[in-house]
């Protein structure tokens, strides 16, 4: 499975049966169109592989800034379109909340919260609950992704890069989470955990842009323009 | 790869038209286009975050729509062409983006290349192979308002004047709106403007005096160049004027003479550059190309000093796919190197990089 997310920095990833088997990442949060298809090539090239190899193309939906957000969903679904592969769509977040739960389950928390940087002063954020079954720990969606100022978050341990920007307006920000980024090898991990206790992905990849437009019709038509 | 007649897909991104066109060679496959246009008409100008979110939805099934209105395989694409700039940023990101993905799945060559070129490229479809010789083009449209002149379509393109402030169709959206009439406002004021008095209001012609003019031999700083906010204003005091007296605006009177304004000077702008410039043959291009008054105007003063005016089919003067499908052609068969996938789209795209050159 190829994996992309472009929610907060750009990365792409290669797995096997949610084992992760090259992975790319760009520190730039700003370079996702001009990174991700190169970034494809390279990974499947250093594989071996072509697009015919793949089984299924999987792409983080968000939320994050919108431009690059945009970049990745058109990358994953052009690419799985010319290959004739499925696209399959999982929030961003669930990627970062994967990566944290056996964090958390060491220190006792048994929810907790993602949050990313949504600009404006604002966050990003998904509640989870953390889940142990045979197969290990897994970080189990609690709310539907939001955004809002910082006191929204639930007064829950919070992680991921929005602890470095409100730690003080935050109930709980779990120190050294703080480049707990979204990235394509952990949202391919996520999915194994979905996919490996029998759930099936989502072929949605709507963006969750969480915001709308912010354009305003004209009020009144303006008499002297500027 | 055929290079002598190449199967080339175009991909267009820069405004608010999700194109996709396949030509082989100098001949038209398909022209699809998605417009976002209706999603713009409550705001009366084109969002460009709304433009966005449009094409990253249009793009795979116009691609689709393509492929299946050709007849033909992504396989047997030779290569591929994207819009690089010039345009709003987040709107070319999506096309690049895209193209990139397909060339990286198809393997295929790509081409980032100039839109403003693309639209000249429009002329490599009408069954010639070649573009006259001393080829100009005048391009209006929503985004832009170019005079351009093309030695060599691959490699040779040069700008002669330009706006320095709204696009044309931005300053016919504005006016349109001060007017009460509908978006966008091109087609609506050409509308209006049939029954008015084009001499009912003096209106400025932008650019137009002497300091910003110069002479042939010593050409000022704007000889070319066009601006449009300074009418703007003055329509929108006149307008004023008669709200403020309690009397109805004259909306007809007002809009000929706008529109009177913006083509005067745009049509001698253009002869003024056609003539010094040894241009023989002018291309409209853009949106506001389909204005009846602008081509009237245009080819009536370029008559006079034997100039031949072409106007494209309106579909191919909008934004779209198939200029930039035939621009690539062009540049395959004339055996230029594709650019590849490092480029970053560029949304001040100067019309002398007519595609972005390998390794940039
Ligand atoms: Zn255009």
């Amino acid at each position: 499975m190829l994996s992309l997310d472009s929610a907060s920095i750009a990365s792409v990833a290669l797995s096997r049966d949610g084992e992760v088997l090259r992975e790319t990442a760009t520190t730039d949060t700003r370079s996702h169109a001009e990174a991700l298809a190169p970034a494809v090539h390279e990974l499947l090239a250093a594989e071996g592989l072509t697009g015919r190899s793949l089984d299924a193309v999987l792409v983080g939906t968000g939320p994050g800034p919108f431009t690059g957000l945009r970049a990745g969903l058109v990358t994953a679904r052009t690419l799985g379109f010319a290959w004739g592969l499925p696209v399959h769509g999982l929030c961003s977040l669930d990627a970062a909340a994967h990566r944290a739960a056996p964090l958390l389950t060491e220190q006792g928390a048994t929810e907790f919260a993602v949050v990313t940087d949504a600009r404006r002063k604002e966050l990003y954020w998904r509640a989870y609950t953390v889940c142990t079954d045979d197969d290990g720990v897994r970080a189990v969606p609690a709310s539907a992704p939001r955004v809002g100022p910082a006191e929204d978050v639930p007064a829950v341990a919070s992680v991921g890069p929005g602890t470095g920007l409100y730690p003080d307006r935050l109930a709980r920000a779990v120190p050294g989470t703080m480049d707990l980024h979204p990235t394509a090898a952990d949202l391919a991990r996520a999915a194994w955990a979905l996919t490996s206790r029998g759930k099936t992905l989502s072929t949605d990849t709507a963006p969750l842009y969480l915001r709308d437009s912010d354009a305003k019709v004209p009020a009144s038509v303006k008499r002297t323009p500027a | 790869m055929n290079t002598a007649e190449p199967l080339v897909m175009g991909i267009e991104s820069s405004c608010d038209e999700t194109g996709v066109g396949i030509v082989r060679g100098t001949e038209l496959l398909t022209n699809t286009v998605s417009s976002s246009m209706a999603e713009h008409v409550r705001f009366g100008g084109v969002i460009p975050e709304i433009a966005s979110r449009a094409h990253l939805e249009a793009f795979v099934p116009a691609v689709r729509a393509a492929l299946a209105e050709a007849d033909v395989t992504l396989e047997q694409i030779d290569a591929i062409a994207v819009t690089s700039g010039p345009g709003l940023a987040g709107a070319l990101m999506v096309g690049v983006a895209a193209a990139k993905a397909l060339a990286v799945a198809t393997g295929k060559p790509l081409y980032a290349i100039n839109h403003l070129v693309a639209h000249v490229g429009v002329g490599l479809l009408d069954g010639t192979d070649e573009l006259p010789d001393h080829l100009g083009a005048l391009l209006v449209s929503g985004g832009h308002t170019e005079i351009l002149a093309v030695h060599d379509i691959v490699g040779d393109v040069r700008l002669l004047g330009a706006t320095i402030d709204d696009a044309a169709g931005e300053a016919y959206d504005k006016v349109a709106r001060l007017l009460g009439l509908a978006y966008p406002g091109g087609p609506a004021i050409d509308a209006a403007a049939t029954n008015g008095d084009p001499e009912a209001f003096r209106f400025p012609r932008g650019l137009t005096a002497g300091k910003y003019m110069g002479s042939a031999d010593n050409p000022g700083p704007h000889r070319y160049d066009l601006s449009f906010s300074g009418l703007k204003t003055a329509v929108a005091r006149v307008v004023e004027a008669f709200e403020a007296a309690g009397t109805p605006v004259p909306v007809a009177d007002v809009a000929a003479s706008f529109q009177e304004s913006v083509v005067d000077v745009i049509s001698r702008k253009t002869v003024l550059a056609c003539t010094e410039h040894g241009i023989t043959t002018l291309l409209m291009g853009g949106g506001v190309a389909a204005n009846s008054r602008l081509r009237e105007l245009v080819t009536a003063r370029c008559a006079e000093h034997g100039i031949r005016v072409v106007v494209p089919p309106l579909s191919l003067c909008t934004d779209n796919g198939a200029m930039v499908a035939a621009l690539g052609s062009r540049l395959v068969s004339s055996g230029v190197a594709p650019t590849g996938l490092s480029f970053t789209a560029d949304p001040g795209l100067p019309v002398t990089t007519v595609s972005v050159p390998a390794g940039t």
